[in-house]
């Protein structure tokens, strides 16, 4: 059992925990995932930390409340414990010393991006960042990311902050300004990333989070077409050349279980019908 | 003298297949005697030779036809620390019951079903807790809690070592647990084995993959002076066809974690889905394509079909487990191999598409290798594929051990009996040395290896 050190809600549905786990704090880089399990009936996700403190012995959690996992994980508090933590898993991403790095982040992704782009900074890196959601609210770790980024951008899907598309990253990449990018956010983001530097040949890494069942490299199920061959994201990655990923295929994978996930919720919050 | 052997009850095939409840119930008392009365007692018992875990057979045999349950348990617990275990999944019909004498003229005796029935009657009366040894202060540290991990764990702490078994999952039990289905192996049963096992002095830490949490060198930086490493095969083999990342097509390991470890088969209580459509295929024929067929149909599947690319006769699934998959509906189709997949516009996968095959001379195996037969090509429908063509070994141990010996096949490498490794005081044993076997013959290696650590530490200075 985990238990949890402290809870902050970082924007409406979006919850960060931080969560005693000394070891894996001792073990952990930005790039790794831990998984998690809420209690003995729960199914095992995937989760990218967002920072780990080896002091204290804890790493910290954000997660977007739209399943049941992520439903009865943000019900938890300070002092409540968490069934099963594993981790670090995964390979580290690569950290080196690029010069100008271009980093987005989507979504509650900003939180591990933070956690990478803090130690790509670190590395001697000057970053530029975006952060996108889907409103101005939803829009995470904004003071965090301006902290250590020689620029920030906001982008929102309604354009209720910042820009309401990426097209002005062209703008950026044209003028040859950046040695790499880092983008770690749904698929959908991710591709449209990496579609944009393609043409410029920046190196693009991205992050991807497949649904896994063990993240040990035993069931396949992250399974990933990568540059043609088969990959598992949880032993193989899930730090991939995005110039190399099959998108598509993993967005319609990431789907498989949309219908059971939306039964699961059903049942959480009382409307299952006859039971 | 009786020839045949006793019959076990079975759940009726009506029933079972709605359920995940054990199929075979298990010998009552007076037909565990009856059984027991058949052994001949030879003076030089055969069956003993077969069994990788050298269990005392004539003896709690005789225990059993006297009614000394309670003398026939402590028998085979001196050799084996996971009866109930053994009992249900072992191939007796390749082991000890191979070479009993009765069988040359009739059924041998069931030994297996003897074995289940004595585990099975100590653990309703609930199990003795062994003495504890005198700890002596020298700890071992065991990768992995299946069948090799918890032989070597228990028999190394009733020499009074001071182990720790990690588990990267959240249960112990391994491929017990996560692989082998609730209806050939209660969960309960292998929780109760595992706490004997606990019982015996044992610490089990889930949630730990060695590798990533600490590194084998590491756990002897913690103070471990000895390493056993029983990771198992657990890297799934796909088929390498075109579009065989469809979805509905799974690993057999995929397919049977959610149902088994993650106990899909009870969602929504239960928050793991698994996805069975109307009509599934299972590629291969070994036990863990029976497995998988058999829980497909339970799950609500119309028609379910083993899709083999060799015939019956080479099929590795033990008889038994092919007979119960066919008892319960599943349909065979053999001398057929999968050549791709068809996805349809939502990428599920809506067909598969096959080749005939004819069997050739004989492989580096044996088996007389499968030929494609030009121009037979045909389409299967079906909405679910399971690939069960085999595991290899779990790679994160050699990966992140620095020395460590392994074939080109990501086996480790050991000396034949010991278990020793490439690295001083590192051992392995089962899966992940042998590639995918049999539980028992990972509890042997499990045993060799325990007996292997006690006599390089007893010859090692105490640090």
């Amino acid at each position: 059992m985990y238990e949890i050190a402290s809870k902050k809600e970082l924007a409406p549905d979006i919850k960060l925990l931080e969560v005693y786990a000394e070891q894996i704090a001792k073990k952990v880089k930005p790039g790794h995932f831990v998984i998690v399990r809420v209690d003995e009936k729960g199914e095992r996700i995937p989760i990218n930390p967002a920072s780990c403190d080896v002091n204290e012995g804890t790493i910290s959690i954000a997660f977007h409340e739209v399943g049941k996992t992520t439903m009865k994980l943000g019900s938890l508090n300070r002092g409540d414990r968490i069934a099963n933590l594993v981790g670090p898993l995964g390979n580290a991403a690569e950290l080196g010393k690029y010069g100008r790095v271009l980093c987005v982040g989507g979504g509650v992704m900003a939180a591990p991006l933070h956690f990478q782009a803090t130690s790509l900074r670190d590395a001697g890196n000057e970053l530029i960042t975006v952060i996108g959601a889907r409103t101005k609210e939803q829009v995470i770790l904004k003071e965090e990311m301006r902290r250590i980024s020689s620029e920030l951008f906001i982008v929102t899907d309604d354009g209720s902050e910042g820009y309401s598309n990426l097209d002005f990253l062209e703008g950026l990449l044209r003028k040859g300004r950046i040695d790499r990018v880092v983008a770690i956010g749904p698929l959908v983001l991710m591709r449209e990333v990496a579609e944009l530097t393609r043409p410029y040949r920046i190196k693009t890494m991205v992050n991807l989070n497949p649904i896994m069942v063990d993240g040990t490299g035993m069931c396949g199920a992250c399974r990933v077409t990568v540059g043609g061959e088969m990959r598992f994201a949880c032993t193989d990655g899930p730090e991939f050349d995005g110039h190399l990923v099959d998108f598509e295929e993993l967005m319609v994978r990431r789907r498989m279980y949309v219908s059971r996930e939306k039964i699961a919720v059903l049942f959480y919050k009382g409307l299952g019908g006859c039971t | 003298m009786i020839k045949k052997s006793m019959e076990m009850p079975k759940q009726r095939v009506e029933e079972r297949i709605r359920n995940f409840n054990e199929v075979a119930l298990g010998y009552s008392e007076d037909q565990a005697v009856m059984e027991a009365s058949r052994c001949l007692q030879c003076p030089k018992p055969l069956c003993v030779a077969g069994c990788p875990v050298e269990v005392d057979i004539p003896s709690f045999v005789r225990d059993i036809k006297e009614r000394r349950f309670d003398e026939a348990i402590g028998k085979v617990r001196e050799k084996n620390s996971l009866p109930a275990i053994t009992g249900r999944v072992c191939p007796q019909e390749e082991q000890c019951q191979k070479t009993c004498v009765m069988g040359k003229t009739g059924e041998p005796i069931s030994i297996g079903r003897l074995e289940r029935f004595v585990a099975d009657h100590e653990l309703q009366r609930g199990v003795k807790v062994p003495p504890k040894p005198r700890p002596n202060g020298r700890g071992v540290a065991v990768v992995g809690s299946g069948p090799a991990g918890l032989t070597a764990a228990a028999d190394l702490a009733k020499l009074g070592y001071e182990v720790t078994v990690f588990e990267a999952l959240h249960e112990a039990g391994g491929v017990l647990m996560y692989g082998i289905p609730e209806f050939r192996l209660p969960k309960r049963i292998v929780q109760s084995e595992v706490d004997y096992v606990k019982n015996l002095g044992v610490t089990v830490k889930t949630d730990s993959l060695i590798g990533k949490l600490y590194t084998v060198e590491e756990l002897f930086e913690k103070g471990f002076e000895a390493v056993f490493i029983g990771t198992g095969a657990g890297l799934p083999s796909f088929l390498g066809v075109p579009r065989e990342n469809l979805c509905g097509v799974y690993s057999a390991n995929e397919f049977l974690i959610r149902v088994n470890l993650m106990r899909a088969y009870r969602f929504p209580e239960y928050d793991t889905p698994v996805w069975v459509g109307r009509k599934v295929a299972v590629i291969g024929a070994g036990n863990v394509a029976m497995d998988s067929a058999r829980c497909a149909l339970r799950l609500g599947a119309e028609e379910v079909w083993i899709v083999y690319r060799r015939s019956r006769q080479e099929a590795p699934a033990r008889l038994e487990e092919m007979e119960n998959a066919e008892e319960e509906g599943v349909k065979f189709k053999f001398l057929t191999n999968p050549i791709g997949f068809l996805g349809d516009k939502y990428g599920w996968v809506c067909g598969m598409e096959c080749i005939s095959m004819r069997l050739g001379e004989p492989d580096e195996s044996g088996r007389r290798r499968p030929i494609p037969i030009e121009g037979s090509e045909f389409t299967m429908d079906v909405d679910t594929v399971v690939v069960a063509v085999g595991q290899s070994p779990n790679p994160m141990i050699s990966r992140t051990t620095k020395g460590l010996q392994t074939t080109r096949w990501g086996s480790v490498v050991v000396e034949e009996g010991t278990g020793k490794t490439s690295i001083e005081g590192v051992y392995a044993g089962g899966d992940i040395v042998s590639g995918a076997a049999t539980v028992i013959s990972a509890m042997g290696s499990g045993k060799n290896a325990a007996r292997a650590i006690h006599e390089y530490l007893s010859n090692k200075k105490v640090r």
